[in-house]
């Protein structure tokens, strides 16, 4: 059974502002019988301010849908329709303390009959330019839609991409096979091939220490239990960097007479962050330019790395964020 | 008053018989039933007992055709693996397109790996056609895998006629019994049937425990290699307090089984004509003249299942929903879609399997309390009016999207 909230309960039981509102002057449908879920919003707005006097809603759905309507009724009420259309999905989630990830969609049916019933109101059109699709990862919420649009749109490769840019695959790992299913057929289309990451014991991140209460001894890491930077026999970290930036070096003069260049922004284990620039950064080529380097990269340094486009001015904005 | 319970295709309340069977293999009884010692032949004896308690209740003709596993997934795996295995040279399975997900999901699964998968398809009724199941056995086929009756609708499939038809193709046969064992009468004995998957805790028995049912001289690949239990065809320390659960349940399901396809067919039918005469827009799905005893599938069109589910739990009635929104997919259940149920409807499906436990006073009650809540969720419904649904609910509700 779901794990609602008491609120999403006691507005599924009692609901608020159910049925239509009488001489209602907006009115939002969105959904569908066939998808199974729809929500029609009925407002009566104050011609003089803009204010709502009356919010009435019908739906068919599931309880959180129901619930959600509701929520979205009792929000909306006094407000001004630029006011209500500050509201997000996440609030009418809130104001339900909480929906679990399955049941999110229908904060976002909430949000969008609201759009849907004020543009009615003011004689505009609205078009819906929200797809779903299946529910990949449930920790975070995220389908199988928003992961093949973040894949195609970053050309990414791996599930570990797949995190970095949308959490998907961040929590319980369990969707991790899923995703890799994504990425087979998303790489395929543009002619790629999908390589799985190497099976790692990953080290968990150690435990920030605390200042002065920490009983236990720093042991000192035995060297050996590292797998040093993937260093392969012989090649010390420095000397590993400069082959790297010899490759880069290399494959420049191609890249330019194309009108495009590439740059090494980061050495990070086996990940070695580039950024491409010009003509082949988000074309097409970028993909086949980045598995090119990356070929180059494994035969100059004898081990597996992989070699990952980063969108420069992304990165510069997330350095900030989370600085 | 007491909660009412009438989702036994889901799982079933351990038989207290079953329960106090089962305790003394809690302590005492702790052996390991491999072992040479009195500790362990005791239990090994036990679970002779049991093996000969599940032979009887499927009418199989040797003990030794008994295979405990830990459930009917794991049953259905291992009958399908073992095929594809023992039979490398065929690369086609036959199956249908309203199995459970442990057929259904390793299907999709196999096909991925280069399988090829025919999924049979069903009339609005939920039936079968036999004649396109003729035309796909070939001697591509390692195996067909049908289930005896449908979980959502309790639809009865030939599987006596299919099984034969295989065998006369000299193609292997498994069925996944997981809802038709303990409800209506098998006879494995004389049967063409190679594979056969049940499932403990359907029948009174508790969860984690379930039999691979194998016909003597099936060519045969274990899923778990290891130690030699089961005779070497299923590896692992056996699960012997819910065997020993599992051979109670047994006789007591063939004890019961007149009851079942009398008293408790008579309940359910009682359900579905109580509900029917008060509730407009309304209708069973799957195929009413041939479904197990305890199952009745109600579509009430015009409103959303899980709805449905959470407001007859607030007056203590538990049933299950084929709706999308009970499973957290976008989709309504396979099956449903499979017998093309109007979307009016397919939504609205609700799931009542009641078991030799239900009485009459608690049909009743549930036939007071399911129209009122129909009623108060199509009150909340854009698509119904005052006194029924409204006229051409695409056109009355105009979404910007479909
Ligand atoms: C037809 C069918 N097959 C297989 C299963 C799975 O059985 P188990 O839960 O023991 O793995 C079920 C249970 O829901 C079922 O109804």
């Amino acid at each position: 059974m779901w794990d609602y909230s008491e609120t999403v309960k006691e507005h599924f039981y009692n609901p608020k502002n159910a049925g239509a509102v009488e001489q209602a002057n907006a009115v939002g449908d969105v959904g569908s019988i066939s998808c199974g879920d729809a929500l029609r919003l009925t407002l009566k707005v104050d011609p003089e301010n803009e204010v709502i006097l009356d919010a009435g809603f019908q739906t068919f759905g599931c309880g959180s849908a129901i619930a959600s309507s509701s929520a979205l009724t009792e929000m909306v009420k006094g407000k001004t329709l630029d006011e209500a259309l500050t509201i997000t999905n996440q609030d009418i989630a809130d104001f339900l303390d909480g929906l679990p990830p399955e049941k999110m969609h229908c904060s976002v049916m909430g949000r969008e009959a609201l759009q849907a019933a004020v543009a009615n109101y003011r004689g505009e059109e609205w078009v819906d330019d929200h797809e779903e699709g299946a529910l990949i990862c449930k920790c975070f919420a995220i389908d199988d839609v928003m992961i093949r649009e973040t894949i195609r749109e970053n050309s990414l490769s791996s599930v570990e991409d797949v995190t970095n840019y949308t959490k998907a695959g961040g929590g319980c790992s369990s969707c991790h096979e899923g995703i890799e299913n994504i990425l087979i057929e998303e790489l395929a289309a543009r002619g790629e091939v999908f390589v799985a990451a190497h099976a790692k014991g990953k080290k968990k991140a150690p435990k920030k220490q605390e200042a002065l209460v920490s009983l236990e001894m720093p042991v000192a890491e035995p060297a050996a239990a590292e797998p040093a930077p993937a260093a392969p026999a012989g090649m010390s970290a420095f000397q590993r960097i400069k082959k790297i930036e010899a490759v880069i070096e290399e494959i420049r003069p191609n890249l330019q007479a194309d009108r495009g260049d590439c740059e090494l922004l980061d050495v990070d284990g086996k990940n070695i962050y580039v950024s491409l620039v010009g003509a082949c950064s988000g074309c097409q080529m970028a993909a086949m330019t980045v598995g090119g380097i990356q070929q180059k990269m494994i035969e100059a340094l004898g081990e597996f790395v992989k070699v990952i486009p980063v969108d420069k001015a992304k990165a510069a904005a997330q350095q900030q964020a989370l600085a | 008053m007491s909660d009412i319970y009438l989702d036994n295709n889901a799982t079933t309340q351990c038989d207290p018989l079953v329960v106090e069977a089962m305790l003394p293999y809690f302590s005492e009884q702790f052996g390991n039933p491999s072992s040479l010692h009195s500790f362990g032949n005791k239990v090994g004896f036990a679970l002779k007992k049991a093996r000969k308690s599940v032979q009887k209740l499927l009418g199989a003709e040797h003990e030794s055709e008994i295979i405990f596993t830990s459930c009917g997934s794991e049953s259905d795996s291992t009958a399908i693996m073992s095929a594809l295995r023992a039979q490398p040279e065929r690369r086609t399975i036959i199956t249908t397109v309203v199995e459970h997900p442990a057929v259904l999901n390793l299907c999709e699964h196999l096909e991925g790996e280069g399988y090829t998968v025919h999924r049979l398809g069903v009339d609005a009724k939920g039936r079968l056609d036999l004649e396109e199941y003729k035309s796909l056995l070939s001697d591509d086929v390692a195996v067909v895998s049908v289930m005896w009756a449908n979980n959502e609708t309790g639809t009865i499939f030939p599987i006596m006629e299919m099984a034969t038809m295989a065998d006369e193709a000299g193609v292997m046969f498994h069925t996944d019994a997981v809802q038709a064992v303990g409800k209506i009468p098998i006879e494995l004995e004389d049967s063409p049937i190679h594979m056969l998957s049940l499932s403990g805790h359907k029948l009174h028995a508790p969860k984690g425990v379930g039999v691979l049912y194998l016909k003597r001289g099936t060519r045969f690949r274990p899923l778990l290699r290891g130690g030699h239990q089961e005779r070497g065809r299923r590896a692992g320390t056996e699960n012997v307090t819910a065997i020993i659960g599992l051979g109670v349940a047994a006789e007591l399901a063939m004890a019961n089984m007149a009851h079942e396809n009398t008293e408790v067919k008579a309940l359910r039918d009682r359900l579905q004509e109580g509900i029917l005469a008060a509730v407009p827009n309304a209708f069973v799905t799957g195929d009413p003249d041939n479904r197990l005893p305890n199952t009745l599938n109600i579509a009430f069109e015009y409103i959303e299942g899980e709805a449905i589910l959470l407001l007859l739990n607030k007056v203590g009635i538990a049933a299950s929903s084929g709706s999308a929104c009970t499973s957290g997919s976008l989709e309504p259940s396979h099956v449903m879609k499979a017998m093309g149920i109007p979307y009016t409807a397919a939504h609205g499906t609700v799931r009542f399997s009641l078991s030799r436990y239900n009485t009459a006073e608690e049909v009743e009650r549930v036939i007071e309390s399911v129209p009122p809540i129909v009623a108060q969720l199509r009150k909340l419904s854009p698509y119904w009016g005052e006194n029924g649904p409204v006229e051409n609910p695409d056109q009355a509700f105009a979404p910007v999207y479909a």
